[in-house]
């Protein structure tokens, strides 16, 4: 499965690698909801180091589309509440 | 939903309305190139920004640097002449410059960190518009319309994906170095007429900044006596 790193480039993750995926996002869905800003960052950060870790850099002159899009490494958690708001962090 | 599947959808929403803006797939790619295009550009015009920010901000560390020479020699001809409430004066000042100079140099490291992504992603962009140049142009010389449509759904899903993550880092970059910018045109009026007592910045609480004053004064008594000690006063 394809997975993008917004801001970094794109990876191949093998499908077994899904589940821990997932996982990281559902713990980020309910720090979002308590506001803890470090808790996110430390989990957030998990996420591309995982993908990084266990994916496969895919070519910058790919042009494929991802299954997974992670946002950039650096996202606050101002901006993930934005995300599960409304379309405002990414321009058209 | 996920903070990934809610990325994917808004993201998705996007290329869509891409997708379905042309009945002939191949003004589809036209379109999706010429915005590949003026994205580059836009990238290329935040680089340009960034830098220029970055500049400005070291050379306003220079400027303060200079600035704490001249008033430790102000000090000294103060405590010369005679005069320890103006040399006070200006070891408050110097005092104030040194702290900014502190939060000057990480702001220089965060801004370069920012450059250093861009430039990334000008470089990545510019190899995916030369790739999907190539494959547009494969699939209008060999392709009918209705047989390029899955072609074109496949490569402008693709492009349109990283267009809107360089979008997104673009943004990103120019909403930081406009904070940046805004506290940079405020320490310029400071450097230039020297009076710092403001730049103890805004996100300190009221304690913070009476703690930074104690120190700041219990630095500068310090230094009085050093001086005036070294000149035999």
């Amino acid at each position: 499965m394809i997975v993008r790193l917004m801001g970094e480039g794109q990876y191949e993750l093998d499908k077994k690698h899904v589940d821990e995926v997932n996982k990281i996002d559902n713990n980020l869905v309910k720090i979002v909801n308590t506001g803890n800003e470090k808790d996110f960052k430390s989990e957030f950060k998990k996420l591309s180091d995982y993908v990084r870790k266990n994916g496969k850099k895919i070519s910058d002159d790919v042009i494929k589309p991802s299954g997974i899009i992670i946002p950039p490494s650096d996202l606050t958690l101002e901006e993930a509440k934005k995300i599960f708001e409304g379309d405002g962090l990414f321009p058209d | 939903m996920g903070l990934i599947d809610r990325t994917s959808t808004i993201i998705q929403a996007k290329i869509n309305k891409i997708l379905g803006k042309f009945e002939d797939p191949r003004e589809t790619l036209d379109y999706s190139y010429e915005k590949q295009v003026e994205l580059l550009q836009n990238v290329k015009r935040g680089v340009a920004e960034v830098t220029t920010s970055k500049k400005r901000l070291e050379l306003q560390k220079i400027k303060l640097e200079e600035n704490i020479k001249k008033l430790d020699e102000q000090a000294r001809e103060a405590i010369k002449a005679g005069r320890e409430d103006l040399a006070k004066i200006a070891l408050e000042r110097k005092s104030a410059s040194q702290a900014e100079i502190g939060s000057l140099t990480l702001q220089i490291a965060d801004i370069k960190n920012q450059q250093d992504k861009l430039v990334a992603t000008e470089k990545r962009l510019s190899a995916k518009i030369e790739s999907f140049r190539s494959t547009k142009e494969t699939i209008k010389a060999q392709y009918s319309a209705a047989e390029a449509q899955v072609k074109v759904t496949e490569s402008v899903s693709g492009i349109s994906e990283e267009m809107s993550d360089v979008g997104m880092a673009v943004q990103r970059a120019r909403d930081k170095t406009e904070n940046m910018k805004a506290r940079a045109s405020a320490l310029d009026e400071l450097v230039e007429s020297g009076t710092l007592e403001d730049m103890t910045g805004g996100s300190q609480d009221d304690i913070d900044r009476e703690l930074s004053k104690i120190k700041s004064k219990g630095d500068v008594d310090r230094q009085l006596e050093e001086m005036k000690k070294e000149m035999g006063k």
